[in-house]
């Protein structure tokens, strides 16, 4: 641990409230204290230890595939809600039945008007608010059995192909990048922040 | 388990079996039974003591006695698949406030993935100066840490169908272990983060690629990343070769099977943030990030499918709270009329579970028995009509009401729910 900057190490350190931290390094801290660090998000004063490597943007681009809930990170690529009932039938259906009706999997289709009743139905047109998390969350980690195993344009269309099983988008439907993104979803402003402690006392 | 395979080498077996024989009562091949054996006091020299025992180094990893084969995961049957499903701790089956590691509970989106460390690797980018990949080894070699914390599901138990027999099927989706890591604000830090930075984007190298957004202060706060449990790597089951650890905050995200962390200025309203993880309310809404795990407590003994004798019992159980420390777990043995306080086991750590007891002579009469948590902020564990009367039936997660057990004239005791 003995480096040139060990001393703004402590001083970050002690900023963090880490406890516990080796006894025979207290005089290097009380000497780095006086060089304060900025509040979170600064890099002024963090300690670098020089370990791992650059990503290269190339790697970045291969494994950075969370989408934002506007869509702006969506790929290049589309898809039809024609060619989406075939990529669902051969793809999805075993699961999570022929029109999205739900079995092995999640029900998708259906339940909007339900989720202040009795029996809310939650599914993809009932209660996701973005309709770019579908893409993303088809990409990532569907279908179970072979995840990421599907091109763009066909989570495109699968994503086209159960928004149009909930009314959401026509048949003839093309959904890319933009148009995928601009799909309001229903439940769009269904959700609030946490409210708790609740029950109060 | 199999009793067969008792790592003896095959002279010893042999040597062991016919002092068996003579003593009558070494069963090699049946399950412990421990009403039929004869009792081992005196005057009888126990045939355990007549013979050698097992070689050192019979087990290169140890396992329980044999007698314990029955403490295992609660494993829910007829599941309709178990890729994305979870096992519970036996909670009333462990002592003390560490969950071994064999026994913690899970929780799988896409199966459990058999990762080789040495070609693991953790991707940070984002909003950050210097976008990083950092092996394994480089991993460990930043300034390490250890804490004990509990970790817990957000549904556990959901609020509905609360017909579990056992502790376990109640509450079991929580352990407690020592995590041994660094933190991952010294991770970020090494990254570097740009001032707009506000949630780090988690995902891990399951076949879910499961995401959460985990909130900058959370993270640059008590936030860890882990490469061991309780002395040893992760198991499989628990992210090997490395998790991310928010201590009380929901299971969900501390993400296992660590490989990558965006640093964005939104969070990603992910599947696991959006249509999962959060909380429906009578009026149709949702609750949305919903993360801190509130106080709670439940008896693990005399529990669910125990049964206990007139005189005297010690009540004990576990309490925790993801806003800190347990300050107090009061036990009523009168069906909530009136409320012990119970003695706290040190040490009583913030964020990991607390044992609690307290002496009990039942009078053996019928009785419902609970305990209630209440935690530094001053917040009590409600019962669960109060947690109702709010949030209604259809919120699934966190639900952290108190848990009553029946006791009857027999010392059977039950679901008091049921």
């Amino acid at each position: 641990m003995a480096t040139p900057r060990h001393g703004a190490l402590i001083g970050a350190v002690i900023l963090l409230g880490i406890t516990g931290l080796a006894q025979g390094t207290a005089g290097l801290a009380q000497g780095a204290a006086g060089s304060t660090e900025g509040a979170a998000g600064s890099t002024e004063g963090a300690k670098r230890y020089g370990l791992g490597r650059p990503a290269r943007a190339e790697e970045i681009a291969a494994w950075n595939i969370d989408i934002d809930r506007e869509g702006r990170k969506l790929p290049p690529g589309r898809g039809s809600v024609v060619h989406g009932r075939a990529v669902f039938e051969a793809q999805c259906a075993s699961c999570h039945g022929a029109r999205g009706e739900g079995g092995l999997g999640d029900r998708l289709v259906g339940g909007q008007g339900t989720l202040a009743s009795n029996a809310p139905i939650k599914t993809v047109g009932s209660f996701w608010p973005y309709a770019p998390t579908l893409f993303d969350y088809i990409r990532r980690a569907m279908p179970m059995n072979a995840p990421q195993s599907l091109s763009d344009d066909d989570v495109y269309a699968v994503s086209a192909y159960i928004l149009n099983l909930n009314g959401l988008v026509p048949d003839d439907a093309v959904l890319d990048a933009g148009a995928l993104g601009a799909v309001r979803m229903p439940n769009r402003d269904g959700f609030v922040p946490d409210p708790r402690p609740d029950p109060g006392r | 388990m199999s009793h067969d395979d008792d790592g003896l080498p095959a002279r010893r077996r042999f040597l062991a079996g016919g002092a068996a024989a003579a003593a009558g009562a070494l069963t090699g091949g049946l399950a412990p039974s421990r009403g039929r054996a004869a009792e081992a006091g005196p005057p009888d020299i126990p045939e355990w003591m007549k013979v050698p025992g097992a070689d050192v180094g019979s087990q290169t990893y140890g396992t329980p006695s044999r007698f314990e084969s029955g403490v295992i995961r609660n494993v829910p049957q007829r599941l309709k698949q178990y890729l994305s499903a979870s096992s519970r701790t036996p909670l009333q089956d462990l002592d003390g406030i560490i969950t071994p590691n064999g026994l913690f509970y899970e929780r799988h989106h896409g199966g459990v993935p058999d990762i080789d460390p040495a070609r693991h690797r953790l991707m940070i980018h984002g909003l950050v100066e210097t976008p990083l990949i950092l092996t394994m080894d480089d991993i460990r070699r930043f300034p390490s840490e250890s804490h004990i914390h509990f970790l817990e599901c957000s549904g556990n138990p959901g609020f509905e169908a609360l017909n579990g027999r056992t502790a376990s099927d109640l509450v079991g989706l929580v352990g407690c272990a020592e995590w041994t890591g660094v933190r991952l604000a010294t991770v970020l830090r090494e990254a570097g983060l740009k001032p707009e930075a506000r949630w780090v984007v988690a995902e891990g190298a399951d076949a879910a690629a499961l995401t959460r957004s985990l909130p900058i202060e959370k993270c640059l706060d008590d936030a860890l990343l882990v490469y061991s449990q309780n002395g040893e790597r992760l198991r499989p089951q628990q992210g090997y070769p490395l998790r991310v650890l928010l201590p009380g905050f929901e299971g969900n995200m501390s993400v296992k099977w660590l490989r990558r962390l965006n640093v964005t200025a939104e969070p990603a309203y992910s599947r696991e943030e959006t249509a999962k993880y959060t909380d429906s309310m009578p009026d149709g809404t949702a609750r949305q990030f919903t993360f801190v795990m509130e106080a709670k407590s439940i008896i693990t003994r005399p529990s669910g499918t125990q049964r206990i004798a007139a005189g005297f019992n010690e009540i004990t159980g576990i309490a925790w709270s993801g806003r800190g420390l347990i300050r107090a777990v009061e036990v009523s043995v009168d069906d909530g009329r009136t409320w012990q306080a119970a003695a706290l086991q040190a040490p009583v750590l913030t964020r990991a579970l607390t044992r609690f007891r307290l002496p009990w002579t039942w009078d053996g009469r019928p009785t419902v028995i609970m305990s209630r948590a209440i935690d530094e902020t001053g917040y009590v564990q409600p019962s669960f009509a109060a947690l109702t009367a709010v949030r209604g039936l259809k919120s699934f997660y966190h639900n952290n009401a108190i848990v009553p057990w029946r006791v009857a004239a027999s010392g059977e005791v039950t679901n008091g729910y049921a």
